[in-house]
């Protein structure tokens, strides 16, 4: 039973009318999704501290310490600073798209808030076509960041904005494609089926170790990869490469306009990271999360923000990749290999063998596609390590100022 | 399950109504000293130089025209997804060739330098 539905039960066993159901039910929608909304509010100061402090400690500094235990407040801090800067508009900016831009992007985040599942009977709206809602609000996100660049009518949001079309319409094909393999395995769209799947019954015991992970580990690879260039985070973070960019789709926007770019990007990020967690980690599956319904949302929770700080982590260590290795990575690595991971997919589920046989077809192409892509990142990496080694060599021209032909003198 | 939607459409308003509140708390929160120049684009500290709505380079149209292709027949994908387990073996077989036309578009763009940035 869906949260919703017991408290509207409880309202009507308290005594409320039932031929004012439309009310009732509108209360108590408005309600939760005030709650949850504010709730993702509070969340996104507190991923900005995690993430500051995750990166600090991997540059060999502390981060922010000094206001509130372990510097806790400091992003609310920073929240207020920001309030209290000046609005200003370009007087050349585009109006209704510099205008609906911020609003479109906080409200793409937010949307995608309604059909994941923090525990059992814990889902927003448990809507039959959950899936494909979270797939249309991707291209929300993509549409703010394409206005915003658009409409600052600035050289550089320009730019950035050029960039959104290259790379996140590109990864969203893999993304998608990747969510579409545990929808084939299970048969449905709705994000507590796919939780509810994700079961392991041990005699009447639930165990919660069904992880689509485990039969689908190409998919989840795909989709992280996708995910990390969707959320703008560092192998991927061309939109706002500040060395090249100043600030990217964003850089005319201030203080309070600012801040809900950056709310939306962190959001974003942990939001990705929670799909991948109800799609392939199991949800709020987990030991003993059937029988004691309050483990579900510890459970999600400590694999959301597990996921949360692993991307936070390679945010930290990898370097930024070029714009046409990216294209060419989306396009000629991922979607081949996510494609025929379907189509192996759909062939092999349909063989007439045992299903742990099946489980066990999908899982050997899921690997050959984990051997593959890992292999063509591994050799670019290696690549780029030559690369940036020949180029801090002592006989390498670059950095040693020398001419090419020393001059004779005259 | 259709008051289910019900919910979604309050959390549409709301996180409607967050974004605008809090630009427009900072709007009337902040100070206001405009100028010609603050008000000007951005351009590294130098004057702004004409507009910057320009011709782009028509790789990044083409990049959104083959996404569309590719998004479109994605949604096609999902209601396959969804009946799979019911499917018999004639509509397996062309789920099995959408999939393959769809892996054949790829791969044509790719043989004509579509998927290529220079």
């Amino acid at each position: 039973m869906n949260w919703s539905d017991a408290v509207i039960q409880f309202q009507y066993d308290l005594g409320a009318p039932q031929e004012l159901s439309w009310l009732v039910e509108g209360i108590t929608y408005f309600v939760g999704a005030l709650i949850l909304a504010m709730a993702s509010l509070t969340l996104a100061l507190l991923l900005i501290w995690i993430t500051r402090k995750v990166i600090s400690r991997i540059q060999d500094r502390i981060g922010p310490n000094r206001l509130g235990p372990y510097g806790l407040f400091q992003s609310v801090a920073d929240a207020m600073k920001l309030l209290s800067k000046e609005d200003i508009k370009p007087t050349s900016s585009d109006t209704v798209s510099y205008v609906i831009a911020r609003v479109l992007a906080v409200l793409g985040v937010l949307m995608s808030l309604a059909v994941i599942p923090f525990g059992a009977g814990l889902i927003g709206a448990d809507l039959s076509v959950g899936v494909l809602y979270l797939v249309a609000l991707g291209s929300i996100g993509i549409m703010a960041a394409l206005m915003a660049g658009w409409g600052s009518n600035n050289k550089y949001a320009l730019l950035a904005g050029f960039r959104v079309v290259a790379q996140l319409l590109s990864y969203e094909i893999p993304m998608v494609l990747a969510m579409l393999a545990p929808v084939l395995l299970v048969g449905t769209m709705s994000m507590q089926g796919l939780a509810n799947a994700q079961s392991l019954y041990l005699g009447p015991i639930n165990l919660g170790f069904g992880w689509f992970i485990f039969v689908l580990p190409g998919a989840f690879l795909i989709y992280m990869i996708a995910a990390l260039a969707e959320s703008e985070q560092t192998p991927f973070d061309l939109l706002e490469a500040e060395s090249e960019l100043i600030a990217g789709f964003h850089i005319e926007y201030s203080g309070m306009k600012f801040a809900m770019f950056f709310l939306a990007q962190f959001l974003n990020s942990f939001f990705l990271g929670a799909i991948a967690v109800s799609l392939f980690l199991g949800g709020w599956q987990g030991p003993f999360a059937g029988q004691v319904p309050l483990l579900g949302p510890i459970y999600f929770f400590a694999k959301t923000f597990f996921v949360y700080v692993v991307i936070q982590w390679i945010k930290g260590t990898f370097p930024r990749v070029r714009v046409d290795q990216m294209m060419q990575f989306a396009w000629k690595v991922l979607v081949p290999s996510v494609l025929t991971l379907l189509l192996a997919q759909m062939i092999i589920m349909k063989l007439p063998l045992p299903l742990w046989l099946n489980a066990i077809f999908v899982l050997v192409a899921n690997i050959v596609v984990v051997v593959v892509v890992l292999n063509v990142l591994g050799n670019y990496f290696k690549r780029e390590q030559v690369r940036s080694k020949r180029a801090f060599e002592p006989t390498s021209l670059i950095g040693t100022m020398q001419p090419v032909h020393p001059s004779s003198g005259d | 399950m259709l008051s289910q939607w019900g919910f979604v459409l309050m959390l549409s308003a709301i996180a409607v109504i967050i974004p605008v509140a809090a630009i427009t708390l900072g709007h009337f929160l902040g100070p206001r000293r405009p100028d010609p120049i603050k008000n000007q684009t951005y351009e590294s500290g130098v004057e702004t130089v004409g507009d910057a709505w320009v011709q782009f380079r028509a790789q990044y149209y083409l990049i959104g025209l083959i996404f569309l292709i590719f998004d479109v027949e994605v949604i096609f994908l999902f209601p396959i997804a969804i009946a799979y387990q019911g499917l018999s073996f004639f509509s397996v077989m062309a789920a099995v060739t959408f999939v393959l036309i769809l892996m054949l578009g790829l791969f044509l763009e790719w043989r004509k330098g579509a998927l290529d940035w220079n």
